[in-house]
């Protein structure tokens, strides 16, 4: 119990700072960089939770691939660390009223509403029970997301391909 | 002939239609085929008289409209009243028509004449043989655009295209009343048959009060369509029209309509409670007698003098329909219809020939003209109630029903006929005495005057015979056979009166030698006069302010309530319908700005609405 | 003792900052980093529901998982076309792009 509640506050606060920088830092390589632990983070919630696969996978394809994804693009368009230019619109003060208020209106809605505890629980090995409802009740769902998949590939391509003669 | 009555009316409406659209082409322009069909009309009529003095009277009815417990039911009537009107309608008209053929020559827009003509023919026909209300008040409302459409019928001058409307719009005043009174009949009775009507006032479900209403709201009409004071001002006017037209409709049968309501709808009035209505007729009738007579005294033109001449002739027979003598307004009606329609066809001849209506430059006439000369006096002697002339028996009838029934209207009608011989008298010797005055200054185009072509004289003396003799069918002496023929029940003729009638003749003389005293022996010069009654003089001139009220008290207010209807549209509606025009450019103009272009906005305009949203369900 | 609320307050805040992210920074990568700020804190309410209202089934994590797999070809998509509106305008920060604007 102790111990659980340690690492969350610990796995929160890691979380919840680097989101910070990532939100506000002017540096944008900060930015960038700043991404990794906030989703490392996010994993060791999941960890919590008893969802090591969707752990497994946010490592992977999140901290792994849409990390370095998003540091390619960087480097490829000329961004720099940005610090040149300024990194904020102007309408940041707005901005930053409304996310307060998103958030205090969520905040509010989660302490207010009675949650029901639901029956049962989770199966201690959840991979094999996530293969098993993909190949079983929601093999659709896998399917088409995998067709998505492959459409996302051909339109990326096809939307950031140099044309002939440029 | 009286089974199949509806055909006479066809045959002129058939006239009509083939001239309106294949006028050029037919026979004599048109004109041929439309005195083919009146004269049909006529040679019919004249067979429905004889066969109702044989004594046929027939209904013929048709279920129009089936609507359940109230089906509309219409239909031709032959009765004595329906027969004469019928006849005499027949041959006046025909004789006009082909007396037209010579006045019209040379018009450009002669088939047209003809058309209207025939459509008038089937109109009036239409109204004489409705046995209900409904019918009179659809021949009412054709009649009256036939007489718009002719008096306008040379539309391009703008005094008789302001004669026309105003023609209209006064008899639409009247017609409006009889339109109101028509319905209170059909709501009371249910019925709009005459005969149903006269039964339900028998029943005694119609009458009292109600009764005296109706009554003079028909008579509102009647009022309108014969150009009795209220409503005279447009006959005056209406004298912008070709002559033939003023002696149709203008003379003989038109305005005759209004005197025909009254004599067809005459148990209304003589069985509303003490004759109220009836009394109101009378004394409508003679006021415009007298009044008409006094302003064609001072009038120079010669068709308003016959004009005036008319309305005042129309009073007397009013007023010997209010005063119980039914038969003597009836007689009048179908000599007037002769003898006025004979003056106006002889003054188109003469204003044919001189090209002017300025009485004061004629003269002459009488040595030039002689075939229109003489028809013309029998007219005017047939007009004043000269005996033996038809006028005579006519009048006489009314004068002595009146002295039997009211000394004062007597009185009035007696005055009234001293100045019928004056102002005839004036006319006569102005137009057909002494030298030509027209001939420097007016009349050069025309040369000197000459008779008028054999197709307009040859109407003139057949119509002069009929004004000798046809007084003597309403004669005493000879059994008077009109007034057995045409009466109604229960109003008697008030027995003769020698002194009564002698009086009426001297009156009547004295008008004549009135006129010569002033006019052709010079005793007293008409100039002195004017002068010495400069006030009195004035007065008759303007016709006693009359039109100039109206034009005040309705034509400017119309115009503006015109003006303040037309400003409310303009500024109010209008500015309404701007304003929102307005008001939506300028919000869009506002709310453009919002689109910026620029993602970051839209992203905050969407994060915003979320929280608003949930912050009202919240708090609401 | 962790319960449902603390794991839902923490995503809210993730939220708040993901969202904060993409409405301020000018830079299009930068907005898209805050995109997924806001996927992963959807992440987290999904498996805390999952665990804590809904332990029998596991839904939750499905739902997580395909989450992540549609974010990331979002994120390709999105970085493709910034790719591309880099090579057209010269440009990575979106206030430059205002062809529609009035």
């Amino acid at each position: 119990m102790i111990g659980e509640a340690v690492a969350f506050y610990v796995l929160a606060a890691i979380t919840l700072a680097s989101g910070v920088v990532v939100a506000t830092s002017p540096n944008l390589m900060h930015s960038a960089i700043a991404l990794v632990p906030t989703l490392l983070g996010v994993t060791g919630i999941y960890i919590l939770l008893n969802a090591e696969f969707v752990a497994g996978i946010q490592v992977l394809i999140y901290a792994g691939g849409i990390t370095v994804l998003i540091l390619f693009v960087i480097m490829l368009t000329e961004g720099g660390t940005g610090l040149r230019v300024r990194q904020r619109n102007e309408q940041v003060a707005i901005a930053a009223a409304v996310s307060a208020a998103v958030a205090a209106l969520f905040i509010a809605l989660a302490g207010r509403t009675p949650w029901a505890q639901g029956a049962g629980t989770l199966p201690s090995y959840t991979p094999g029970a996530i293969g098993q409802n993909f190949l079983g009740p929601n093999l659709l769902l896998f399917e088409g997301t995998s067709v998505v998949l492959l459409v996302t590939l051909v339109g990326a391509i096809l939307i950031a391909r140099k044309e002939a003669g440029e | 002939m009286t089974s199949v009555v509806w055909i006479i009316p066809l045959l002129p409406l058939a006239a009509f239609v083939a001239v309106t659209f294949w006028g050029e082409r037919l026979p004599g322009r048109g004109a041929y085929v439309s005195i083919a069909g009146i004269v049909l009309a006529a040679v019919g009529g004249l067979a429905v008289l004889a066969e109702a003095a044989a004594g046929a009277r027939a209904d013929v009815t048709y279920t129009w409209i089936a609507a359940g417990s109230r089906p509309l039911v219409v239909g031709f009537v032959v009765d004595p009243l329906s027969a004469v009107m019928l006849a005499m309608v027949g041959c006046v008209a025909s004789l006009i028509t082909i007396y037209s053929v010579g006045y019209m020559a040379g018009d450009p827009h002669y088939p047209r004449f003809f058309s209207y003509l025939s459509l008038f023919q089937f109109s009036m026909l239409f109204l004489v043989l409705a046995d209900n209300l409904l019918f009179i008040y659809i021949a009412w409302e054709l009649v009256g655009l036939c007489s718009y459409l002719l008096i306008g019928f040379w539309f391009e001058r703008p005094s008789a295209a302001r004669a026309a409307l105003k023609a209209f719009i006064v008899t639409r005043i009247g017609d409006f009343s009889m339109m109101i009174g028509i319905l209170m009949l059909y709501l009371r009775t249910g019925s709009l048959r005459f005969d149903e009507v006269f039964h339900a006032i028998g029943t005694g479900s119609l009458g009292g009060p109600f009764l005296t209403v109706v009554a003079l709201l028909v008579f509102g009409g009647a009022v309108g369509k014969s150009a009795q004071v209220p409503l005279h001002v447009w006959l005056p006017d209406a004298m912008e029209g070709p002559t033939p037209v003023s002696a149709l409709i203008h003379a003989a049968t038109m305005v005759a309509a209004g005197v025909y309501l009254v004599a067809r709808a005459y148990p209304l009035f003589l069985l509303s409670p003490g004759h109220e209505a009836l009394t109101v007729v009378a004394y409508v009738g003679g006021i415009t007698a007298l009044a008409a007579a006094t302003m064609g005294v001072v009038e120079d033109d010669l068709k308003r003098v016959l004009a005036y001449s008319t309305m005042s002739q129309l009073g007397y027979m009013m007023l010997g329909l209010g005063v119980l003598g039914y038969s003597a307004g009836m007689f009048h009606l179908i000599t007037h219809a002769v003898f006025k329609a004979l003056l106006f066809l002889a003054a188109g001849s003469i204003i044919h020939a001189v090209a002017t209506n300025d009485m004061k430059r004629m003269g002459g006439l009488a040595r030039s003209m002689p075939v229109t000369f003489w028809t013309f006096l029998v007219a005017a002697l047939a007009l004043t109630a000269i005996p033996p002339f038809a006028g005579f028996f006519s009048k006489d009838a009314i004068l002595l029903a009146a002295y039997a029934h009211d000394r004062v209207l007597w009185l009035v009608g007696l005055v009234g006929s001293f100045l019928t011989s004056l102002y005839m008298g004036r006319l006569c010797w102005y137009a057909f005495a002494g030298e030509f005055r027209g001939g420097a200054a007016g009349g050069a185009a025309h040369g000197d005057p000459r008779e008028s072509p054999a197709v307009m004289t040859v109407p003139l003396v057949i119509l002069a015979v009929l004004a000798i003799v046809l007084g003597w069918v309403g004669a005493e002496a000879f059994g008077d056979p009109f007034g057995h023929f045409i009466r109604f029940e229960g109003v008697e003729a008030p027995a003769g009166n020698s002194g009564v009638l002698l009086l009426s003749v001297a009156v009547a003389v004295a008008g004549w030698i009135a006129a010569g005293a002033l006019y052709r022996w010079r005793l007293v010069s008409p100039e002195t006069l004017t002068g010495n009654f400069r006030g009195l003089y004035t007065l008759l001139v303007r016709k006693y302010y009359v039109d100039d009220v109206y034009e005040l008290v309705f034509v400017r207010a119309g115009a503006g309530v015109v003006w303040a209807a037309g400003a409310f549209d303009r500024y109010v509606v209008d500015g309404l319908v701007n304003l929102i025009g307005w008001l939506t450019g300028r919000v869009g103009s506002a709310l453009r700005y919002v689109q910026t272009g620029r993602e970051e906005t839209y992203l905050l305009l969407a994060a915003l609405g979320v929280v608003v949203i949930v912050l009202v369900r919240l708090v609401w | 003792m962790i319960t449902l609320t603390h794991y839902l307050v923490l995503s809210a805040l993730l939220f708040a900052l993901g969202l904060y992210a993409a409405l301020s920074r000018r830079n299009a990568v930068a907005m898209l980093m805050g995109i997924e700020l806001m996927l992963n804190a959807a992440n987290i309410n999904l498996v805390a529901f999952n665990k804590y209202a809904a332990p029998g089934a596991i839904q939750g994590q499905i739902f997580a998982l395909i989450v992540i797999t549609l974010a990331a070809c979002e994120a390709a998509v999105g970085l493709a076309l910034i790719l591309a509106a880099y090579r057209r305008f010269e440009t990575t920060y979106v206030d430059d792009l205002n062809l529609m604007k009035w």
